[in-house]
């Protein structure tokens, strides 16, 4: 199939790449950018694993054109450390353990990055609200929920 | 790796550009959040031979006061946006109630008001993967003879099952929309028809660009829905209503359905109640309205007769909460 260039920034990288344009964005950071963080679970948005952000709101990452997000800054659970340093999200979820067998957790990193950046100290409910289309197989969700409370408390 | 069936991807930036690109391409579909369209896509039972995004048309994107009190929202308006709006709370809480209670918070970043107006009927033997239908030898609704879920008839029964569309209609919204022949509007129930596989009733060509509300002076409104997931799914059922009242008797009301038809669904009948006192006994005179204006089919998980039992009881709590708010 014919491919076009797509000028997007990938974990404040600049990247031009020729993609198809029927190819979802979740193929695009999986298989041309090399971002295997990102997990597909569902083939529908129902599961939230592929969530990303997209100029810093959640994303699915699996019901979204590569295309459509030209231009745009799109940030994966890769960008998510500076310098070796895990982000308080990530700690959050290593130090209550928010994480078992993993598959779900970077969509509920990064939606969880997102809600704190909107709502740096969000309710449980808010908390509950964000991670709503994120589905976890292992956790019940309590230590998901206290990760990202410990994040939200760690911020300065 | 699953990649999608092959499309040209469009970008226009007005809404003639996009109604223009689709004129020249009869197979194409127009894409906003893609929450429905993309799915479907994967799924096999949209096949769309180019695809038109329209979320780059900055002239469907805004929400404008307008100069009768009412409020103008474009089509490609997120729900998320929606939602950041003071407006919905203070005047037009039923949208505002319906908007919150789409999906998840992650789909109504990206899902749109056109989108949500625009949504395909859903059935429990379509909305499946190829390899689940082909099994199944497929449905009248796509690709097939049969209705599943009524095999001795010729007429899909998959419900409407979005839920922004019954809050407009209570509201007394009406559409715009935009085509080869200019803008017309119209009162937004009547863009819809009863039958699963041909639900929208725009021309070949058209797509709604904006939906108008009235001012909303002292209506009162309200939107509740019951589904199988409370985070995240479509509805089994949804209502919303919006009334007046002097404070004793009832002076205006509309009542409309969701998830029960292949289109939503507004209440005939209601006017026999205004003038009345309202109360109790007029909750239940409107949930007796009701049962012999839906249909609800077997194309869900619950059987129809769930439905008819939870939509009366949302009918019934919402009007109360709406006589009781102060």
């Amino acid at each position: 199939m014919a491919k076009s260039i797509l000028r997007l920034t990938v974990n404040g990288s600049g990247r031009e790449d020729a993609v198809p344009a029927n190819m979802l964005l979740v193929d695009y950071l999986r298989e041309v950018a090399g971002l295997t963080g990102t997990k597909i679970g569902c083939d529908g948005g129902e599961c939230g694993a592929c969530t990303v952000l997209v100029d810093g709101r959640p994303r699915l990452s699996c019901i979204s054109l590569a295309h459509t997000c030209a231009g745009r800054q799109v940030e994966t659970v890769e960008g998510c450390a500076t310098d070796g340093r895990l982000s308080l999200v990530q700690k959050g979820f290593h130090e209550k353990l928010g994480s078992q067998c993993g598959y779900c957790t970077p969509g509920m990193i990064m939606a969880a990055s997102g809600l704190l950046r909107r709502n740096p100290r969000p309710s449980e409910a808010e908390i509950r609200e964000a991670l709503s289309g994120n589905i976890c197989r292992c956790t019940g969700y309590v230590k998901i929920i206290e990760a990202v409370q410990a994040a939200a408390e760690g911020a300065p | 790796m699953e990649y999608l069936p092959e499309f040209d991807l469009l970008r226009p930036n007005t809404v003639d550009e996009a109604l223009s690109l689709r004129r020249e391409r009869p197979d194409a579909r127009f894409l906003a959040g893609g929450t429905d369209l993309i799915v479907n896509i994967r799924r096999g039972i949209a096949e769309p031979g180019t695809v038109i995004d329209l979320t780059g048309i900055a002239e469907i994107r805004r929400i404008a006061r307008q100069d009768d009190g009412g409020l103008k929202i474009g089509a490609a308006v997120t729900l998320a946006e929606l939602l950041e709006r003071p407006e919905l709370t203070d005047e037009y809480q039923a949208l505002r109630e319906a908007a919150a209670e789409v999906a998840a918070s992650s789909h109504r970043e990206v899902a749109t008001v056109g989108g949500n107006l625009c949504l395909d009927t859903r059935c429990l033997y379509y909305n499946q993967s190829e390899w689940w239908r082909s099994a199944n030898a497929y449905c009248l609704k796509h690709r097939g003879e049969v209705c599943h879920v009524a095999p001795s008839g010729k007429h899909c029964f998959a419900a409407f099952s979005g839920d922004l569309a019954p809050a407009i209609m209570a509201l007394g919204g009406t559409a715009e929309i935009a085509g080869p022949d200019g803008r017309r509007t119209a009162p937004l129930g009547e863009i819809y028809q009863d039958d699963g596989a041909a639900h929208l009733r725009l021309a070949d060509g058209e797509m709604i660009s904006a939906v108008q509300l009235p001012a909303a002076g002292t209506w009162q409104s309200g939107y509740a829905k019951a589904r199988v997931r409370a985070a995240i799914d479509f509805p089994l059922a949804g209502t919303a209503i919006a009334l007046r009242t002097d404070g004793r008797a009832l002076e205006d009301i509309r009542v409309a359905l969701t998830g029960t038809n292949s289109c939503p669904i507004l209440i005939a009948g209601t006017d026999r109640l205004l003038g009345e006192a309202v109360g109790e006994e007029m909750a239940e005179q409107l949930v007796a309205m009701l049962p012999k204006q839906i249909q609800p089919m077997s194309s869900t998980f619950t059987p129809p007769g769930y439905r008819r039992k939870v939509v009366a009881n949302l009918a019934r709590s919402l009007f109360q909460r709406l006589i009781e708010a102060p």
